[in-house]
């Protein structure tokens, strides 16, 4: 590997989710959180999952991590069953998780330092290139407490590409944040997956953020988890989270979603 | 700069009104030496040298100890923290002997080793390991897992993973323990040091109890002051780094 393959946009995966169940025992419960869910997602594709919590999207984003193993069915990326993490899967998580111990490069190089195949003046190249892509590269030296919420994720987005993988897996990266820098994101989100071609799998509990992200949304209903309904978003990029099309398909998702939560209360009752 | 001039101004002001009071004669100057016999004595301790032998003494006996106690207590610490047998067993016994002051193990140091340096070292290695260990398992405990499970995906594996993240991650709690068990080794090093004469060396401790022997209060209240001292310049050379260096990066005042 060198320095040029490096930064070549390395192929996305094709995942392929088939019959996954996973089961786990929380507070004494046995809780069902995956039943026998089954996805197809295409290389590049941009893909959300949506659903209430408890429906196991976070889950099956694990199992796809190979953080979690499913107790039934099995995951392939390109083929391949998936069986323990790999740079080929980054992921990204509601908190920033940077190293509080290292600077905002020393972050991002964490990563590239597990990759034996480069030398030390390529990584730090690699490392400065991805944190021009996310805007932060005069902030290299800071550290991680003296950064905004903001500026914490973009160097977590920087840190999960600069190992060039093949997916992105993103579990609600944007949730704690406030709308005027969560849209900003959504902008450069767009424009950087647009620009280094990955698959990716994003959870949220935001309808909105869904449709202005994914290039198809998966509506997931909880007890136990199932993809309950999907919707493909025809409209073009780089979309704008206010624009009033963009509003008619998260009518349309939010309208399915109460739906199918009434429809389980009255079940239950 | 101005810091230093206050903390300077604090102190002369502290000896000059301790010399007020010695010139007042309220207590027997036996009992109440002034000032200037005190640093009169310190002069002379200093020139004839019984001083720095001393201290190179006890500190020899301290760092040593505690080094050790580190070498040891940190991976110990480690090890509860990843397997529950360890934690069920080795953790529990660190517990026990960490509520344990320190000064308990001269006796037994003594039956077993003797008058020696072996047992000066093994109360100093024994008031530090039980904290380190503690300090140490409790920091792995308390990191959160999600650094974990990122480095995982970025590929840290085993020995990297517990090396490159869940050290550093605990690094708070750690230099916390290591302050503690500074603190114990050398507090139960003094009182071996008075306690007991090791004629294989006389630390600033026996100077200390030489002085409460001879009657000599301008030794005794100088020792103290030298001890002072010490203790002093160690937390600010061993310790105020690490926690300079916690506070920049972490952003806190752990």
């Amino acid at each position: 590997m060198t320095l040029q393959t490096e930064f070549q946009n390395e192929v996305a995966s094709k995942l392929s989710i088939q019959g996954v169940s996973k089961h786990f025992r929380s507070g004494g419960r046995d809780v069902h959180a995956l039943d026998n869910v089954s996805l197809e997602v295409g290389d590049g594709e941009f893909v959300c999952l949506v659903g209430p919590s408890g429906c196991g999207k976070s889950t099956l984003l694990n199992i796809i991590a190979g953080l979690e193993h499913a107790d039934g069915g099995q995951v392939q990326a390109d083929g391949a069953p998936i069986l323990q993490p790999g740079r080929d899967r980054m992921m990204m998580f509601q908190e920033p998780a940077l190293f509080p111990w290292l600077d905002v490069l020393g972050n991002v190089l964490f990563g590239l330092r597990l990759k034996p195949s480069l030398s030390r003046a390529e990584r730090l190249e690699v490392a400065k290139f991805y944190l021009r892509l996310v805007g932060l590269e005069k902030f290299q030296h800071a550290f991680i407490h003296e950064l905004s919420g903001g500026m914490k994720q973009r160097v977590a987005l920087a840190r999960a590409l600069a190992p060039n993988p093949r997916v992105l897996l993103m579990d609600e990266p944007f949730a704690a944040l406030d709308a005027l820098t969560r849209e900003q994101l959504y902008g450069d989100l767009q424009d950087i997956w647009q620009k280094r071609k990955k698959t990716i799998i994003f959870v949220t509990h935001n309808v909105r953020e869904a449709a202005c992200l994914g290039d198809r949304v998966v509506l997931f209903s909880p007890h136990p988890g199932r993809i309950r309904e999907q919707f493909k978003i025809d409209l073009p990029r780089p979309r704008d989270i206010n624009s009033v099309e963009l509003a008619r398909y998260s009518t349309a998702i939010t309208a399915a979603l109460k739906n199918r939560t009434l429809l389980e209360t009255k079940e239950t009752e | 700069m101005k810091r230093i001039f206050k903390a300077l101004l604090f102190f002369i002001g502290l000896v000059l009104v301790w010399q007020a009071l010695s010139f007042a004669h309220v207590w027997s100057p036996v009992l109440f030496p002034s000032p200037v016999s005190v640093g009169r004595y310190l002069w002379g301790a200093a020139g004839d040298g019984t001083l720095a032998g001393a201290t190179v003494v006890t500190l020899k006996r301290l760092l040593l100890g505690y080094a050790a106690g580190l070498l040891i207590g940190l991976p110990l610490g480690l090890l509860t923290a990843r397997f529950n047998v360890l934690n069920d067993t080795l953790g529990l016994l660190a517990l026990g002997l960490q509520t344990l002051p320190s000064v308990c193990w001269v006796p037994l140091a003594l039956l077993w080793f003797g008058q020696s340096e072996t047992a000066m070292l093994f109360v100093v290695v024994m008031g530090t390991l039980w904290s380190v260990i503690i300090a140490t398992d409790n920091g792995v405990r308390n990191i959160s897992p999600i650094f974990v499970r990122a480095a995982r995906t970025m590929g840290s594996r085993g020995f990297h993973t517990w090396l490159k993240v869940i050290l550093p991650a605990a690094l708070p709690f750690v230099v916390g323990g290591m302050k503690q068990g500074w603190a114990f080794a050398w507090r139960s090093l003094m009182a071996a040091e008075i306690y007991v004469t090791i004629l294989s060396g006389f630390g600033l401790g026996s100077l200390l109890n030489d002085g409460r022997e001879l009657n000599a209060m301008d030794q005794v209240i100088g020792i103290m002051l030298v001890l002072l001292f010490i203790g002093l310049i160690a937390d600010k050379m061993l310790f105020s780094p690490w926690e300079r260096l916690l506070r920049r990066r972490w952003g806190t005042a752990k």
